[in-house]
């Protein structure tokens, strides 16, 4: 039996941020990764992770780099994508604000909404969809979901605020997985992608 | 309610490990922010006076102006950065009071003490410090810096000291992975480092905290070369500002450093960029005038 139990590979956005944590934690759990740069490296991939980062600096290296129009093409039609933190900003459609970047998911986002780095913070709780057992959760400078809509639906509330979300092939987190040591959410993702490889 | 918990330290470190991959550039306006932003800067310095004109101005070189800060943190929205002379305990306070993003205590600036830096652990706010070698940089981390600088020799366009002090942390490193455990307290005690991060180290093979390239990095090769050497990122001074065409030597500058290993790319975003930061030869620098020589 081949080490990777689901037998997909998976890209990191490798343009700025928590890449190695990404790649870390997948590698972890015995899935192939490759580095995101190019749009020829969307290419092969079952599913892809934008990661944590500074959101505005991403939106503009994306187009910079010319993955802009590949990746929204590739997640509107059917590819896994995993946004993390500023990963999550990139894929909403609404932001508080600003103008969307990918604007590929159905939820409102408010960045920075916890403040400022004082106002940083980690906490445990039991989110079922991912674990019977209590997650890790560390927020950055995080957003949060301000409402979904369309096809969206909450995955996790914390505080009466939505942390997580899934509308199909896309799934966004608030907080930052690949900053613990807890592989249940890369895991999810791992079979979300696995699915759409198999049903492909 | 869920109980939220705060180890600080630990918030610090992962904020900055967002930042890696990217150019952190020095701007003095609002209006060089937004160019800096736009091309796709990960951070900004906001400081009066880039490094080579601290040089030539001479003097003493403080903390800014807090209405610039100010001006600068409206003018953005990524995170903003600010330098606090060394030792100087009330301009961090000043600094982190504005809410700025991250303090550099930096030897930039004309130190305010000279024996003692901050206590960092004493803030909420991150501190970035700058260092020569590994036991430097255990020493600010020991003092509660969530980020390390390479100190370079700041605003003279001129990499050579970048890269020595990235090439002496990066091979102190190698070398202390290979100690056997009895061996860590005297190595400690040699380089002046705590004991706990010294065996850190030897047990991570890489620093507790993310470790940028900064001092003299004036072209897109400069920033790919720290990379190749082992940079997470890189600080940008008076090599964007003090070129030709600033914002084409920002862009290609994150160009370079996001696609380092990459030649052909490095070459394309090299092109026709006119003219880099004049430089200066350190050779010609006398010892007084080195900036890295500052902090202890």
């Amino acid at each position: 039996m081949s080490k990777n139990k689901n037998n997909v590979t998976i890209g990191i956005l490798a343009l700025q941020g928590s890449v190695t944590e990404h790649e870390r934690a997948l590698e972890n759990i015995g899935v192939k990764t490759v580095r995101v740069l190019k749009p020829e490296h969307l290419e092969g991939i079952n599913g892809i992770i934008l990661p944590g980062g500074e959101s505005t600096t991403l939106g503009k290296l994306l187009k910079l780099f010319g993955i802009f129009e590949p990746l929204r093409e590739k997640i509107q039609n059917g590819l896994a994508v995993f946004g993390t933190c500023a990963g999550l900003i990139l894929l909403a459609k609404e932001i508080e604000g600003e103008q969307p970047h990918l604007g590929v998911m159905d939820i409102r986002v408010r960045r920075n909404a916890y403040g400022r780095q004082l106002d940083s913070f980690e906490c445990e709780s039991v989110i079922t969809e991912f674990s019977a057992d209590p997650l890790e959760l560390v927020f950055i400078r995080a957003p949060w979901i301000e409402k979904t809509f369309g096809n969206a639906r909450v995955v996790a509330e914390l505080d009466g605020h939505v942390i997580a979300a899934r509308q199909n092939n896309m799934l966004v987190t608030s907080f930052h997985p690949e900053l613990t040591e807890q592989s249940a959410v890369h895991e999810y993702f791992a079979k979300m992608c696995g699915e759409r490889a198999s049903r492909a | 309610m869920a109980e939220k918990k705060q180890d600080q330290l630990k918030l610090n470190k992962n904020l900055a490990q967002m930042l890696k991959g990217g150019v952190i550039m020095d701007v003095t306006t609002p209006e060089e922010a937004e160019i800096a932003q736009e091309a796709g800067a990960v951070a900004v310095m906001a400081l009066e006076r880039v490094p080579a004109d601290i040089r030539r101005d001479g003097g003493v070189a403080r903390m800014s102006d807090p209405k610039m800060i100010k001006g600068i943190q409206k003018a953005v929205t990524i995170p903003v950065m600010a330098k606090a002379r060394i030792g100087h305990i009330v301009e961090a306070r000043v600094l982190e009071a504005l809410g700025i993003d991250y303090i550099d205590e930096s030897e930039v600036l004309t130190p305010a003490d000279d024996a003692y830096h901050i206590n960092k652990w004493d803030f909420k706010v991150p501190f970035v410090c700058g260092a020569r070698n590994l036991g430097e940089a255990l020493r600010r981390i020991g003092e509660g810096a969530s980020m390390i600088r390479t100190k370079g020799e700041a605003g003279t366009g001129n990499v050579v000291e970048a890269v020595r002090h990235m090439r002496q942390m990066m091979s102190e490193i190698r070398l202390l992975s290979n100690k056997p455990s009895e061996e860590l307290m005297t190595y400690a005690k040699d380089i002046c480092a705590p004991y706990d991060l010294v065996k850190f180290v030897a047990e991570n093979k890489k620093l507790p905290v993310v470790n940028f390239a900064a001092g003299g990095v004036a072209t897109p090769a400069d920033a790919a070369l720290m990379m190749t050497l082992g940079a997470e990122g890189v600080f940008v001074g008076s090599g964007i500002f003090k070129s030709s065409n600033p914002r084409k030597t920002a862009r290609a500058i994150v160009l370079a450093t996001a696609h380092y290993e990459d030649a052909k790319l490095v070459a394309e975003v090299s092109e026709d960029l006119g003219a880099p930061m004049r430089g200066i030869e350190l050779s010609t620098l006398k010892e007084e005038e080195k900036l890295a020589t500052r902090g202890w």
